[in-house]
């Protein structure tokens, strides 16, 4: 016998009698644990698109959607192509590089891909129209990168899955993702058909957790021809040189170009952002819930526990039990009722936040052991300091209660 | 001169000088018990009576160390008991103090075993040997085959027998009880009877309050209270 024995032997007795408080504390750590699951890695998803697109600025035709532009399905609205000269005529501050995309739904063997048409780097250099102009060497005023200008990117063609734009690509060449490598069992050097032409594989990029890698990459012209969609993109994807470039050339593009619509990544990623400042907001509140709401109904079963046991407490003291182990034996009565309501909440917690997290926030959610220890001693401190006082006054029982009659 | 007086506290259990208790409700105050001077020596079997009200479990409660009196001293084998700080009093009291009640005030979600542990855990006993103590307890007491019963699946002479045998867990020399034949059968009394005497033969003290004057006759002592005073004192010899 020892005072665990004690505590644990009383709960078993009528378990039915904390089941409500420890259901207030199994809702609040799961609400809190799920929210703050699914705001971390949205947050985490939204830096990772921040640092894939970097510095970008996005024109798109006026009425597409931005969720036209992430799930690739763009195939509807188009630019002229040119749309792409003017840019590069216009020579504005802080354009660093351009990557004009056409898409197209296809297949290959029986699964969907999305084809996207992208122009390496060397043509820009190629075209004698672009040759006039000082091309990505513009640095804007109070450029925060330490050297505009033109420079030197790595030539390796699975450099497009970071830096979204490639060096060389010929026109029967193909770059695949991580995606179709896999179910294609595709390697560099081997040969793919795609709407009816045979294209080389140049390089598999490495896998980034977007729709990059369920795409296929090829030279512009080359889609442009197979889809005889003629000399149209449907997205420019601008890469500024520094953030603050990307905030001053918005205006300039809209202007240079009023039948596009341009936006900026923090445009893009704004309501992302919203969204996930509200769940940290709402998880703050969850936690004032679980410090009243589970603190109130803790408080409220030790007392009501007290009273009942008054006799018991009495006999107790009178065969020699301190008020201080009194009072422990309802601090670990309740420090009982934290733990098993706050492991199960975060248990619950994290399967609402994997299934939740991937069909609301299209996140996928891992367990993060730090937050969960937060919220288990969270819900303990809680749950001590409702038991206190209840504690205390178990403690100050008379003990000649023992003789009162039941 | 001191060595008298050492054998004199030595065979006074209790002693209680000039001790009162008053209780106030509403602005009025009730002496709920007074003595100027009551002795109780080593090995006495005292029967407190009286009708309801007149004092019986306060002078329990004062003796078992958990109520203090307004005034007066109450020495428990020599030491001023109300003057030792709580923890050295409940200390006194685990040791030394076993209380008998009348509805027995068996935890019911224990088992008899668990049940006579737990005066041992409160001792700080180790587990083994609480569990060997608690066992040869209550095969003493007869329920050597209801170790795992809990209360709520015993007789009401079975429950008294396990409180019993959870009184002597810690071998106090002091035995208080409050009625402890008030609910029992004829059968289960007298087992409960004899067991105090067979305490008494141990060299215990045992203060019994009761309402059974059959019970209060096999103490060699009687206490009678009366509106908190202790109007009479009959002494007679042990058989």
């Amino acid at each position: 016998m020892n005072l665990k024995t004690l505590v644990w032997r009383e709960i078993w007795e009528r378990p039915s009698a904390m089941l409500t408080s420890t259901l207030a504390i199994l809702l609040g750590v799961t609400a809190l644990v799920a929210i703050r699951h699914v705001t971390v890695f949205s947050e985490r998803e939204v830096g990772q698109q921040l640092q894939s697109l970097g510095a970008n600025v996005l024109v798109l035709p006026k009425n597409s959607t931005l969720q036209d532009y992430y799930s690739a399905d763009l195939t509807e609205q188009t630019l002229p192509e040119s749309h792409v000269a003017s840019i590069l005529l216009a020579n504005l501050p802080g354009v660093e590089r351009l990557s004009p995309k056409l898409c197209v739904s296809t297949k290959v063997g029986d699964r969907d891909v999305t084809l996207t048409g992208i122009l390496p780097q060397t043509e820009f250099q190629a075209k004698a129209v672009w040759q006039t102009v000082t091309l990505f060497s513009n640095k804007h005023e109070g450029c925060k990168k330490a050297a505009c200008g033109p420079k030197t990117y790595d030539a390796a063609p699975e450099t497009l899955a970071s830096q979204r734009t490639i060096d060389q690509l010929k026109g029967n060449e193909a770059v695949i993702g991580a995606d179709v490598a896999d179910f294609s069992g595709l390697k560099p050097g081997k040969s793919l058909t795609l709407l009816g032409e045979k294209l080389q594989v140049l390089a598999v990029l490495p896998r980034t957790g977007t729709i990059d890698d369920s795409r296929v990459f090829a030279h512009l012209h080359t889609v442009q021809r197979l889809t005889n969609s003629g000399e149209v993109v449907n997205a420019i994807e601008v890469m500024g040189c520094c953030e603050d470039a990307a905030g001053k050339l918005v205006p300039s593009l809209a202007e240079l170009l009023p039948d596009a619509k341009v936006v900026t990544i923090s445009q893009v990623v704004s309501t992302q952002v919203g969204i996930n400042r509200l769940m940290s907001q709402m998880s703050l509140l969850v936690l004032g819930i679980l410090v009243v709401v589970g603190g109130a109904s803790v408080a409220s079963t030790i007392s009501s526990n007290v009273r009942e046991r008054r006799r018991e407490v009495g006999t107790l003291m009178a065969l020699g039990a301190t008020p201080s182990l009194v009072a422990r034996m309802f601090l670990l009565k309740a420090w009982l009722l934290g733990i098993v309501g706050a492991v199960s909440g975060c248990v619950l917690g994290l399967i609402v936040a994997k299934v939740l997290g991937s069909q609301w926030a299209g996140v996928s959610v891992k367990p993060l052991p730090g937050l969960m220890g937060i919220a288990i001693v969270a819900a303990l401190a809680v749950t001590t300091l409702a038991a206190l006082w209840p504690a205390r006054s178990a403690a100050k029982l008379d003990p000649c209660s023992c003789f009162q009659e039941v | 001169m001191h060595a008298s007086r050492v054998r004199h506290e030595r065979l006074n259990m209790f002693q209680l000088h000039e001790v009162t208790k008053v209780y106030r409700r509403r602005e009025q105050e009730v002496v709920a018990f007074k003595a100027c001077s009551l002795a109780i020596t080593q090995g006495e079997y005292v029967a407190v009576v009286g009708p309801s009200g007149s004092g019986k479990t306060t002078l329990l409660s004062i003796l078992g160390g958990m109520l203090s009196p307004d005034c007066g001293q109450v020495l428990f084998d020599g030491e001023s008991l109300y003057d030792l700080p709580i923890a050295e009093r409940t200390k006194r009291r685990r040791e030394r103090i076993g209380f008998v009640f009348q509805t027995f005030n068996l935890v019911p979600y224990l088992t008899a075993l668990e049940n006579v542990q737990v005066p041992l855990f409160l001792n700080d006993v180790a587990n083994a040997e609480q569990e060997e103590r608690a066992m040869a307890l209550l095969g003493q007491v007869g329920l050597g085959n209801r170790l795992d019963h809990k209360p709520s699946e015993l007789s009401t002479g079975q429950q008294q027998r396990v409180a019993l045998a959870r009184t002597l867990a810690n071998n106090p020399s002091v035995i208080l009880a409050d009625e402890p034949t008030g609910n029992l059968d004829p059968d289960s009394r007298e087992a409960v009877l004899a067991m105090f005497d067979q305490f008494v033969r141990e060299g215990r003290t045992i203060v019994m309050v009761t309402h059974d004057p059959a019970a209060a006759l096999r103490a060699t002592r009687r206490l009678t209270l009366r509106d908190g005073e202790v109007q009479e004192a009959m002494i007679r010899h042990a058989a």
